[in-house]
């Protein structure tokens, strides 16, 4: 073999073993590394109350209720398998709204609610202008509640 | 590319390439950004803040692609001996620097409004961040190894080759972990951004992209000509 080739072929193992160790660290983060935990893990897992998590999912439609105090909110959390409710006093993002992605920072009660310090909103991958938005709209909000549902 | 071990042959192309690349790039830019500014329709959630979109998503994929064009030339340089490699891995690594940076910061400032939050440790944010540490140490490295003078260089190459397992990384984040960066929106499937925001992308994706060239371009030549005017010197210290 010549040098050249010599080296082509430990250049190229040698790339293949980091990426593929770079890859089974990767998947063996896969949990830890999670973001946030949906409902359906939060129940699953049995997140003990008082530990400092991140909960995410879909705002159920019609479920946001604000308090007379106006910073106070209580809205639930679904994943399409379990649902969560959810307490927060303070202000909420501007794209925090029914039947779309939230991510929740604090912790479950022992009864089993949330009650969150950080509220932030999650944005998904589709861009339209707002008439397009408008024309989709009954659509849009049945694609996502599937969605929700696949997952 | 070994028409191109001679550094006269590839000046004799670089030098012309320059320009061409540079103001062909920086007007495909001046359109993209001028139309994603004025034309363009705001998104129905993010409002007017969806035009940093059309930063955002060049810079990350210059970012990305810079470490590529380091890793190839690293490899390259290690099996092939290609005496330009050294010179294009190192042009690159600034340029690709800067990018990371204004995709780190575009995003942050797109995420305070959207997200509710400048910055958020998940695996995309997180993983691009690395990536410009990266940079910033493959910058030292190859700093420190000419400081030692004519040689091998081939501590920078290796740790070129390696840094490469963060692009899959960077990619998967959020397909693989729960994230709060959003899914990719454009696949060989199609995009999930509708046409009308969508159109300047791809002239501003070009343009970002020839002016990247041009930059590394510049650079090598600078370094050709540092090269030549360090050769030179040492022939008259030794003369």
């Amino acid at each position: 073999m010549k040098a050249k080739n010599q080296r082509l072929t430990l250049a190229l193992l040698a790339l293949a073993a980091i990426v593929g160790a770079a890859l089974l660290a990767a998947s063996a983060l896969r949990d830890q590394a999670a973001y946030f935990y949906t409902p359906a893990d939060a129940r699953r897992l049995g997140v003990e109350p008082g530990r400092s998590v991140r909960l995410g999912g879909m705002v159920e439609g019609g479920s946001i209720r604000r308090s007379p105090d106006g910073v106070t909110i209580a809205f639930t959390v679904t994943d399409g398998q379990a649902t969560v409710p959810v307490s927060f006093r303070g202000i909420v993002p501007d794209l925090f709204k029914e039947r779309s992605g939230v991510v929740a920072e604090g912790h479950f009660t022992p009864t089993g609610s949330f009650v969150a310090d950080t509220i932030l909103a999650k944005h998904d991958e589709r861009y339209m202008p707002p008439q397009v938005a408008g024309a989709m709209h009954e659509s849009d909000s049945l694609d996502t509640d599937a969605k929700v549902r696949a997952k | 590319m070994h028409a191109f071990a001679n550094p006269a042959r590839f000046l004799r192309i670089a030098r012309p390439l320059t320009p061409w690349l540079g103001w062909s790039g920086a007007l495909l830019v001046a359109v993209a950004l001028g139309a994603g500014l004025t034309v363009t329709p705001p998104d129905y959630l993010q409002g007017e803040s969806v035009r940093i979109l059309y930063v955002h998503v060049p810079s990350a994929w210059l970012g990305m692609a810079g470490w590529s064009g380091i890793a190839v030339a690293s490899l390259m340089q290690l099996v092939w001996r290609h005496p330009l490699a050294a010179i294009a891995a190192r042009a690159v690594a600034a340029p690709g620097a800067l990018f990371a940076a204004i995709c780190l910061v575009t995003g942050s400032i797109w995420g305070r409004p959207t997200w509710g939050t400048w910055w958020e440790w998940d695996g995309r944010l997180t993983s691009m961040l690395v990536l410009f540490f990266l940079y910033l140490a493959y910058l030292a490295l190859a700093a420190a190894e000419d400081d030692q003078g004519p040689g091998e260089r081939r501590l920078s190459a290796i740790f070129g080759l390696t840094g490469a397992a963060i692009l899959p990384v960077i990619h998967y984040s959020v397909l693989w972990w729960r994230s709060l960066h959003q899914r990719p929106s454009i696949g060989i499937k199609g995009s999930s951004i509708d046409g009308s925001i969508l159109w300047p992308l791809p002239i501003a994706l070009l343009g970002f992209t020839l002016l990247f060239a041009a930059i590394v371009l510049m650079r090598m030549r600078a370094a050709l000509a540092h090269a030549k005017v360090e050769a030179r010197l040492r022939r008259l210290a030794a003369a």
